[in-house]
């Protein structure tokens, strides 16, 4: 059985592809519960494809993936007790348009877990409270911001109480004076203690908030490590020339 | 109520085309309402029906078994691209004289499908059959991405359909769903050809009868058709409002 001292997500050797085009070419990381790491790399290079295998939203053609020590392509896994763990924050916010921020954190607490209404609307409200959008409830998702809607979508997730929260480019879609609020969510997360697993482009945020920095190119994972190395003693030539064009 | 049974005999028979022998002639009235009625009632089962038959075409559109999405396609070819009338007389007088009959007293033979039955079975898969198509447009209109979230919050198929896909989908149909179902109401009268003793059946024997009562009657037609499918176009269009989310659609 899986105890918290193991890997609470491991790839192993995982690969994918679509047709002849092989997005993942042997991919393996192992991260410990409470880290933070970040998946930086040039567009195309697989990050994304990498992030939705961890909950099973692509599948995977070779290796293996665990989250808390389970296998997530066991063909027999029941998929709602994975996503039960593993939350999920989009670029796009993906939010429900015809329910108000506060139906939209309730529903799966209350459809999917069968979880009391009453338990779960405290939640909810506690949870944006957390996210500073008191006052927000009934508001419907067109009438909130980009960077409100995707607060909302970070507590959604979290509503659910998972262990791990996958973030992919959350921040890609916002203006830049609403990513700073997204990205103090998501900070306060990981302070909390949460495991945490993003896709981004905010290298700065990265540098900050990291315990781990994995650069992929092309399907594969180049160079890993703390950020203070990555960012400063980048090793190999294609991270160095990465960082050097958005730096 | 005596008064204007009285100035319209009266009228009658100053102006012989003027004859609204329906509002002091018992007989002539109960003809009309019972026409109306039938109307009400072929209309009702239809728009039900064809709303039934429409989703569930939709469904079996996306299936995953070939023959039922190529069933579906062929229904919809057939049943679009003939006029409702010409389907009508095909379903009472072509499939009409295959289907069973019964003899209550061993003398006539009373087939199993009434007239009525057909003009309700015919119209509401022609209806139908531009249902399919509305709802499929409608289900397209959701963005994969937000079916996505839903499974990644764990929600089961079912769920994802009943919370997500189809509330979403049916906002984004109801107008072209609305005019569908108005021409349908509409479509019933049609049903006159096959003697469904509806509305514009009741009406036309009735000018048959008393040739005086044409106008009257053709007027009242339009204002009786008018206003039912006013009912059924502001019901949609209330249903319409109702279901408008803040800063979603238009």
């Amino acid at each position: 059985m899986w105890s918290p001292t193991q890997p609470i997500v491991a790839m192993k050797d995982v690969k994918k592809s679509y047709g002849d085009f092989d997005v993942l070419k042997g991919i393996s990381m192992d991260i410990m519960k409470g880290e933070v790491v970040c998946i930086i790399g040039p567009s195309g290079s697989g990050k994304s494809t990498l992030i939705r295998c961890i909950n099973a939203l692509n599948d995977i053609q070779h290796g293996s993936i665990t989250v808390e020590g389970q296998e997530v392509h066991d063909p027999g896994l029941d998929k709602r007790i994975l996503r039960r763990k593993v939350g999920m924050v989009f670029q796009q916010y993906n939010l429900f348009p015809h329910k108000t921020a506060l139906q939209n954190i309730m529903m799966a607490p209350v459809k999917v877990l069968k979880e009391p209404r009453a338990e779960v609307e405290e939640r909810a409200r506690a949870l944006l409270k957390k996210v500073r959008l008191e006052g927000k409830e009934n508001s419907y998702p067109g009438e909130l911001s980009g960077g409100q809607q995707q607060r909302v979508a970070i507590a959604r997730s979290l509503a659910m109480r998972p262990d791990i929260m996958l973030f992919d480019e959350v921040t890609a879609a916002l203006d830049p004076e609403t990513v700073k609020e997204v990205l103090v969510t998501i900070k306060e997360l990981a302070a909390d203690g949460m495991t945490c697993i993003l896709v981004t482009h905010e290298m700065g945020f990265a540098k900050e908030v990291a315990d781990k920095v994995y650069f992929t190119d092309r399907g594969l994972i180049v160079e890993e490590g703390h950020p203070s190395e990555i960012f400063t003693n980048p090793k190999d030539p294609r991270t160095k020339a990465f960082l050097s064009q958005i730096l | 109520m005596n008064v204007l049974s009285d100035y319209f005999r009266d009228l009658a028979e100053r102006s012989p085309r003027w004859d609204f022998v329906w509002l002091y002639d018992g007989s002539a009235t109960d003809r009309i309402l019972s026409g109306l009625w039938v109307t009400i009632q072929l209309s009702v089962i239809c728009v039900i029906a064809s709303l039934v038959i429409g989703f569930a075409g939709s469904m079996l559109q996306t299936s995953r078994y070939r023959i039922a999405r190529l069933f579906v396609s062929g229904y919809l070819q057939i049943f679009r691209n003939t006029p409702p009338l010409v389907q009508l007389l095909f379903f009472y007088f072509a499939l009409g004289q295959f289907t069973p009959s019964y003899s209550p007293d061993g003398w006539t033979q009373i087939p199993l499908i009434s007239n009525v039955g057909w003009a309700a079975i015919s119209l509401s898969l022609f209806g139908a059959a531009f249902n399919v198509e509305i709802f499929r447009s409608g289900l397209e209109a959701v963005p994969n991405s937000t079916t996505e979230a839903a499974d990644a919050l764990g929600m089961s198929r079912w769920l994802i359909f009943s919370e997500i896909q189809f509330p979403l989908a049916l906002r984004v149909c109801l107008p072209a769903l609305s005019s569908n179902l108005i021409n349908l109401v509409k479509t019933t009268s049609q049903a006159f050809a096959i003697a469904v003793p509806e509305l514009l059946y009741q009406s036309a024997s009735l000018w048959n009868d008393h040739p005086a009562t044409q106008n009257p009657t053709m007027l009242l037609l339009l204002v009786v058709y008018v206003g039912l499918v006013g009912i059924l176009s502001l019901g949609l269009r209330l249903l319409e409002r109702r279901m408008r989310v803040p800063g979603y659609g238009g």
